[in-house]
């Protein structure tokens, strides 16, 4: 079994409320010079045997079929 | 003979009651229509309820557009043949399937909005929006926190020069929405997607006004003239 990463990250003209309350926490916690905070998601996807460019093709189709909306989201895919 | 509109309950579905209920009001009869099941029954119209379908995991909507049901609505939704109000959820289920354009986010204020709101119909040529005329304020329900509506500028401008934009927030912006939005329809006007709850103002006893159920006779209206459903 190997392990596949998807990382799901709102597209950068998408406002990320989320993220933005994430910054103001960080100033108010002392954390100095952080500019900005995106919040993203990232999905650990087992796969089957060896990770090879076809189990990559699945999972990115996973990826755009069901993980991401590609709408607002954008996504990258590698091996773990 | 009596319109039959489907109502759909997902895991999770909270307002398919409500909804139901304002159907009836209308003067049709309201279908019970079960997620598991790739059947539509026949019916001549479908809502999408309000509620949090699946738990709202992944994202809004995102893994009810993958129900059986959803495999035989989509189709005759694309075609411009099945005439769907997606209500909230509904909404982001709509779009979630890119039956409509755009998406639902996290409200700009991060927190849940629940409160009665003004909107301004916009488009009342759609199957969902008839029985209301242009410009018209009507007060409802709006109880969302993934409300915001997104779409990137190419897609907004094409959306108000087409008209598809059904009703705006009236008064201050509640959740971040571009351009006020509030609802959309597709290019065919059988497909209409609205973030507040028109189901929710349809009597007197529990709702605001009364003046959501123009939606559900909006669509009697539509059937009743012969659905010219493929315009």
């Amino acid at each position: 079994m190997a392990r596949v990463v998807v990382d799901v990250m709102l597209k950068p003209e998408i406002l990320d409320p989320q993220g933005q309350a994430i910054a103001g926490a960080c100033s108010r916690l002392g954390f100095e010079g952080i500019e900005q905070v995106r919040q993203g998601k990232r999905f650990e996807v087992e796969v089957e045997g060896e990770v090879d460019e076809a189990k990559l093709a699945d999972v990115r189709r996973l990826a755009e079929t069901l993980l991401a909306n590609t709408v607002i989201e954008d996504f990258e895919v590698r091996p773990a | 003979m009596t319109a039959r509109v489907g109502v759909v309950t997902f895991p999770g579905s909270l307002d398919d009651k409500d909804a139901a209920r304002a159907v009836s009001l209308a003067g049709a009869e309201p279908v019970p229509l079960w997620h598991d099941d790739a059947d539509l029954k026949g019916v001549d119209a479908v809502v999408l309820p309000g509620g949090f379908s699946y738990g709202d995991y992944l994202r809004c909507g995102a893994i009810a557009r993958f129900a059986p049901l959803m495999s035989e609505l989509v189709p005759a939704a694309r075609s411009g043949a099945l005439p769907v109000l997606g209500i909230c959820n509904g909404f982001q289920i709509l779009c979630e399937s890119h039956l409509l354009p755009g998406a639902l986010t996290r409200n700009s204020s991060l927190r849940f909005v629940n409160r009665d709101q003004v909107l301004r119909m916009e488009n009342t040529r759609t199957a969902w929006t008839n029985d209301y005329e242009e410009g018209q304020e009507i007060l409802v329900v709006l109880k969302s926190g993934e409300g915001s509506y997104v779409a990137d500028e190419a897609t907004l401008d094409r959306l108000e020069s087409q008209g598809r934009v059904i009703a705006r927030y009236v008064g201050a912006n509640p959740n971040g929405s571009r351009r006020d939005i509030a609802g959309v329809t597709n290019e065919h006007g059988n497909v209409v997607g609205l973030m507040p709850h028109p189901e929710h103002a349809v009597e007197a006893l529990t709702g605001p006004s009364t003046e959501g159920l123009g939606f559900f006779t909006s669509i009697l209206s539509h059937l009743a003239a012969g659905a010219p459903a493929h315009a």
